[in-house]
C-alpha cells in the first residue's frame, strides 16, 4: 500500500555485517549520543523556584470577577450551573440591600457560590455561558491539594478575585496572561 | 619494625577513608551525571548543588526500619552485606597509590603491601565478593533474591575466566617472574603504558570489570524489571545501604586496578624529569594525584556506560562471556606469545 505520510519503512530481516556484529561501533556511537546530552542544556524547570508561564488560553481555576468600581459582576442567573457538564457549580441567589450597593453590581447577587473542584473538568463552558463576564478560568493557582474532600468545594472566599482588574483586558493582556508576566517580571520565562 | 607498623596503619586508615569517601560521592555524581545525560538537573536541594546528598542518603538509610524476614537465616542474613563490604574494601591493600615519600630520613612506600602474588590476591578477594551476594540472596528465603544470587555467581565465574586470561597476556609482557603489582607499574614507568602493548587485553579486562562489579550492562543480579530487587530484595536500612555502597567501592577499586595495570598507575610521562627542580616528595604527590585523576576518568566511564547501554538478556550475557570473551582472550595470549617470540 502507498504510504501517505511518507514515513513508512519496510522491515527487512537482513544479516548483520561483521562490523555490526562487533557491536562496538554502535556502542561507541551511542556513547557519543549520550555525551552530547551530557554537555547539552538541561530542560528542567526548577519548579518551586521557577514557574512556567501559562499559555494564553490556559484554563486554570475559576475567578469571580468584579467590575470597574469593584462590585461583583455575578447576578446568580445560574447559566453557568446549567451549562456545566460535570454538575460542579451550585449557587444561592439573594437580593441586594441598600447598604451593599457598592458590593454587587445588580440587584440580584450570589449569596453562596460553590464549585466542586473534584467534579470540575475545566472545560470552560461556564465562562462561555456567562452573560455578565463574571466567571473566568484564569486563576494563577495550580495543583490544589487537600487532605479533605470537603476542602475541594471552593466557596466565594476562594473564588472572588481579591484585587480589581479591568475586565476588558482579561484575555490577552489580562492579569494572568503572558504579557502581564513579562511586564511585571513575576516569573522567569523559559520560552 | 614498630615504626613501619605505624606508617602502614596510617596509610591503611587514609586509604580506607579515601575509598569510602570516593564511594559515597560516586553515588552523588552518579545521580548528578545521570541527570546530565538525560537533560535533567539531578539532586540539587541538599546543600549547594545538592552536595550534601550522600549524607542525607546515609542518614535516611541509618534511620530506616531494620527488617529481617521471619523465615530468613538471621546469622547469614547479617553476614551477607558485611562480607560484601569487607571484600570490597580489602582489595585496596595491594594497589600502589604512589611512589615513595621521604619523611625524616625514612622512605615510605605508598603501597600497603607489596605482595609477590599481588594480582592473584586481587582476584581472590574479588571472587570472595560473590559470597556476600550469594549468602545474602540465599539466606533471604525469597525466590527473587535466590535467582539474583545465582545469576551473580554464574556471571562472576564466567567473566573471571576471561579476566584472568587477559591478565596472563599482560604478565607475559610485563612480569619479571612475580605477580607483584608494583613491578607492573615499574615496567610501565620504564617502557610505554601497557595499553599500548595490550589493547585487546584491556578491552577484555574492562568488559569483565563491568561484569564483576555488576554494573550496567551486566547488572542482571539486581535487574529490577525481572527480579524485583535481585539479591537485596529483602534488605532494608543500612544493610541495603552496605550492598549498594559495596558496589561503588568495587567500582572505585576496579577503576584503580584498570588504571594501575593498563594506564601506568601513578606514572606520569616526563614528570620524573622535573624531580630535581620540584623535589622527590612533590613529584610523588603529583603522581598520586594524577593516579586519582585516572581513576576518576574510569569512574566517569563506568557511569557514562551505565546511562548509555541497556541491560543484556541473560543468554546473551552468557554467550558473550563464554563464546566471545574467553576465545578472544586465548587468541590474545597466542598473539602476544608470537609477537614476543618473533619480534623481540
Amino acid at each position: 500500500m502507498q504510504s501517505l505520510s511518507g514515513r513508512k519503512k519496510n522491515v527487512v530481516n537482513k544479516k548483520m555485517t561483521i562490523g555490526e556484529k562487533l557491536y562496538l561501533p554502535a556502542i561507541i556511537g551511542g556513547m557519543f549520543v549520550t555525551l552530547k546530552h551530557f554537555f547539552g542544556k538541561s530542560k528542567t524547570v526548577k519548579y518551586p523556584e521557577v514557574k512556567r508561564n501559562f499559555s494564553e488560553n490556559y484554563r486554570g481555576l475559576h475567578v469571580l470577577k468584579k467590575d470597574d468600581t469593584g462590585a461583583e459582576r455575578c447576578t446568580a442567573c445560574g447559566l453557568c450551573a446549567l451549562s456545566c457538564p460535570a454538575e460542579a457549580i451550585t449557587m444561592t441567589a439573594a437580593e441586594r440591600t441598600k447598604e451593599d450597593k457598592g458590593l454587587y453590581r445588580e440587584e440580584k447577587y450570589a449569596a453562596v457560590y460553590e464549585i466542586n473542584m473534584l467534579r470540575c473538568i475545566f472545560c470552560g463552558l461556564c465562562e462561555e455561558a456567562c452573560p455578565k463576564q463574571a466567571i473566568f478560568l484564569t486563576s494563577e493557582e495550580i495543583a490544589p491539594a487537600n487532605y479533605d474532600r470537603g476542602d475541594f468545594i471552593f466557596g466565594k472566599d476562594k473564588l472572588v478575585e481579591k484585587q480589581h482588574h479591568p475586565v476588558g483586558k482579561i484575555r490577552g493582556g489580562g492579569p494572568y496572561s503572558k504579557e502581564h508576566y513579562h511586564q511585571h517580571g513575576k516569573n522567569k520565562s523559559i520560552f | 619494625m614498630d615504626i613501619v607498623l605505624i606508617e602502614k596503619s596510617i596509610l591503611v586508615v587514609i586509604i580506607f577513608a579515601i575509598s569510602l569517601g570516593i564511594a559515597a560521592y560516586s553515588t552523588y555524581f552518579e545521580r548528578k551525571f545521570a541527570g546530565f545525560f538525560q537533560d535533567r538537573v539531578g539532586p540539587n536541594n541538599a546543600g549547594p548543588f545538592g552536595i550534601l546528598q550522600p549524607l542525607a542518603d546515609g542518614a535516611k538509610l541509618f534511620t530506616k526500619e531494620e527488617f529481617i524476614p521471619t523465615n530468613a537465616n538471621t546469622f547469614l542474613f547479617i553476614l551477607g552485606p558485611s562480607l560484601a563490604m569487607l571484600t570490597a574494601c580489602m582489595t585496596s591493600a595491594v594497589i600502589p597509590w604512589g611512589g615513595t615519600l621521604e619523611v625524616a630520613g625514612r622512605t615510605i612506600s605508598l603501597q600497603v603491601a607489596d605482595l609477590s602474588v599481588g594480582i592473584l590476591y586481587v582476584f581472590g578477594v574479588v571472587s570472595l565478593g560473590v559470597y556476600g551476594i550469594m549468602i545474602g540472596g540465599w539466606s533471604s528465603n525469597n525466590k527473587y533474591s535466590l535467582l539474583g544470587a545465582i545469576r551473580a555467581a554464574s556471571q562472576n565465574i564466567s567473566y573471571e575466566i576471561a579476566m584472568g586470561l587477559s591478565i596472563i597476556a599482560l604478565l607475559m609482557v610485563a612480569s619479571d617472574g612475580t605477580l607483584s603489582i608494583s613491578n607492573i607499574v615499574n615496567f610501565q614507568i620504564n617502557n610505554y603504558w601497557l595499553i599500548v602493548y595490550q589493547p585487546l587485553g584491556f578491552l577484555i579486562f574492562m568488559i569483565c570489570s563491568f561484569a564483576e562489579t555488576n554494573r550496567t550492562p551486566f547488572d542482571l543480579p539486581e535487574c529490577e524489571a525481572e527480579l524485583v530487587g535481585g539479591y537485596h530484595t529483602e534488605y532494608s536500612s543500612m544493610k541495603l545501604g552496605l550492598y549498594l555502597f559495596a558496589e561503588y567501592v568495587n567500582m572505585f577499586i576496579s577503576s584503580a586496578v584498570m588504571a594501575t595495570l593498563y594506564f601506568g598507575g601513578y606514572d606520569v610521562p616526563f614528570l620524573a624529569d622535573f624531580e630535581a627542580s620540584l623535589g622527590h616528595n612533590l613529584v610523588t604527590i603529583l603522581g598520586t594525584l594524577f593516579f586519582f585523576g585516572k581513576i576518576m576518568l574510569f569512574i566517569f566511564f563506568f557511569m557514562w556506560v551505565r546511562w548509555t547501554i541497556p541491560r543484556f538478556r541473560y543468554d546473551q550475557l552468557m554467550k558473550l562471556g563464554w563464546q566471545v570473551l574467553i576465545p578472544l582472550s586465548i587468541i590474545n595470549i597466542v598473539l602476544t606469545g608470537l609477537v614476543l617470540t618473533f619480534v623481540k
